[in-house]
């Protein structure tokens, strides 16, 4: 085999669902490694009708991961900052990969399931991801890449009318909570894990469904009056008005998690007792006040600020623009990025520099878009 | 008046030494939605091939580039207010500029309509 023809085997992967988005008249573009679909009919108006009905995103290129074995929690624990050990099954928590140094190699969801610990990463660095859980769990912790599974998100605010007609009982869940639920014909029902979470800021769900049913179930979730596909585009500009970050933009290696505005996934428990990669250099940050935050900012005026704009106070630059671009649900350009911490109260005015003319910012509190979840002991 | 395309997927309309330059709707259909445009000062000197104008789609800013070289004579500040027409009518009032040419020759480089929809079809 040449050389080439070893490229050509680790080029674009296909996800389960690519004809099917082909079909429905997807632009498919290469995303973290696969043929992911962009847009259907154009990314404001999927952005919008997920703000106001539902949208499916196919998201099996994200991975998919079920840690078991005893004190596989315990065992996290020391790589990630959260209180995992205290999550009751069938709740999951938002936290973060940490490095040794206490930078966040990726941002990920954990749900205690009845088997073990359900992992969803980042499809660009879940190999990573795997590897490095792989060498830094101890033998005993079974680490399985459930690779034969799809995972689709339904969001909006009618996510729940749509998914409650394929899938009785999800109304039962509430915001972070995640179980089995059974799908089809009751003689041969398929079990599905689903959780009411997701990366818009809406009420919605995300459901693991095995690859080979996967399209079926999106068929029956389109076939809903509220439910149309959406694209990654949509996907982004929706994630950045609910002031969301996007892995490896608005984090990476080199920022811990309190400079990358996640203080909150440092657990009130692991902040007394530490013990997690980066423990001294993240507690020290907590007390401090970290040197650099990632903030949002509003954008005067409607030039995108876009990725990798330079942020400046009068002549001294002072950050960068790690997401920005225009906000459908806004109507204007809104942007994250780092900035020293001289510069980052809310209301502070500041500028980006954009194809060598400056224009205006404000740092702005997020989310640009209030949230919607339905939280547990709140009437919607 | 004569339609010329080139291969960044602008249209130029020629009419004896003046041009109107938009981009064509293959390029819009590909762009997506349009949410800005920023087009030439009036006066500024364009070379072919250079930088002439920015249209930013909610995920990316592309480039336009001048398909001849000339001195532009006005912008379409309607993409101001209304950067989708770029969307609604982009060979019509989508325009972004119209400049007058230095060099009629340049034209002889450009393809007229059938030459660019053959292009569009091999891509």
């Amino acid at each position: 085999m040449s050389d080439d023809e070893e490229l050509e085997l680790i080029e674009i992967l296909e996800m389960p669902l690519d004809a099917w988005h082909r079909a429905r008249g997807a632009r498919m573009v290469e995303f973290a490694g696969y043929h992911m679909p962009i847009q259907y009919e154009g990314i404001m108006a999927e952005h919008s009708w997920t703000r106001e009905n539902a949208g499916l995103f196919d998201v099996s290129h994200m991975g998919q991961l079920m840690l078991t074995g005893d004190g596989a929690a315990e065992a996290l624990e020391a790589l990630v900052p959260g209180d995992i050990s205290a999550l009751q099954e069938g709740r999951m928590r938002y936290s973060l990969l940490l490095a040794e140094n206490g930078g966040v190699l990726d941002d990920l969801m954990v749900t205690a399931a009845p088997m073990g610990l359900y992992v969803v990463v980042n499809g660009a660095v879940k190999w990573d991801d795997m590897g490095y859980l792989r060498e830094h769990l101890p033998d005993e912790i079974t680490i399985n890449h459930m690779d034969d599974r799809a995972l689709l998100a339904l969001q909006g605010p009618k996510a729940v009318d749509a998914l409650l007609r394929v899938v009785p009982g999800v109304d039962a869940l509430y915001f972070m909570d995640a179980g089995s639920f059974f799908w089809g014909p009751k003689t041969d029902p398929e079990p599905l894990w689903i959780s009411r979470s997701g990366y818009t800021g809406e009420d919605g769900f995300e459901i693991s469904v095995p690859a080979t049913h996967a399209q079926k179930l999106a068929e029956e979730l389109c076939a809903q009056p509220e439910v149309k596909p959406i694209g990654l585009g949509a996907r982004d500009s929706l994630r950045l008005e609910a002031g969301l970050p996007l892995y490896g933009h608005d984090m990476n290696p080199e920022v811990d998690p309190v400079e990358g505005n996640a203080a909150f996934a440092v657990s009130k428990r692991r902040r007394a007792e530490g013990g997690f990669n980066g423990a001294e250099r993240i507690l020290k940050a907590l007390a401090e006040g970290p040197s650099r935050k990632l903030v949002g900012f509003t954008v005067d005026g409607k030039i995108p600020v876009r990725e990798g704009a330079s942020i400046y106070s009068k002549n001294e630059q002072v950050g960068m623009i790690t997401s920005g671009g225009f906000a459908p649900s806004v109507g204007a350009p809104i942007a994250m990025g780092y900035v020293a911490s001289a510069h980052i109260a809310v209301g502070t005015a500041l500028e980006a520099e954009v194809r060598g003319k400056r224009v205006a910012l404000t740092v702005a509190a997020m989310p640009f878009v209030p949230h919607h979840y339905h939280r547990r002991g709140k009437s919607i | 008046m004569s339609r010329y395309y080139t291969e960044d997927h602008e249209w130029i309309d020629v009419d004896g030494e003046t041009a109107t330059v938009g981009i064509t709707d293959y390029a819009q259909s590909q762009l997506g939605d349009i949410v800005f445009a920023e087009v030439p000062a009036t006066g500024a000197t364009l070379k072919k091939g250079g930088d002439a104008a920015v249209v930013e789609s909610v995920k990316a800013a592309s480039d336009v580039y001048a398909p001849v070289s000339g001195v532009v004579t006005e912008g379409n500040d309607a993409l101001e207010g209304d950067p989708a027409l770029v969307n609604s009518d982009p060979e019509g009032e989508g325009w972004f500029f119209k400049l007058t040419l230095s060099d009629t020759s340049e034209l002889d480089t450009l393809m007229d309509a059938a030459a660019y929809k053959a292009f569009v079809d091999g891509l």
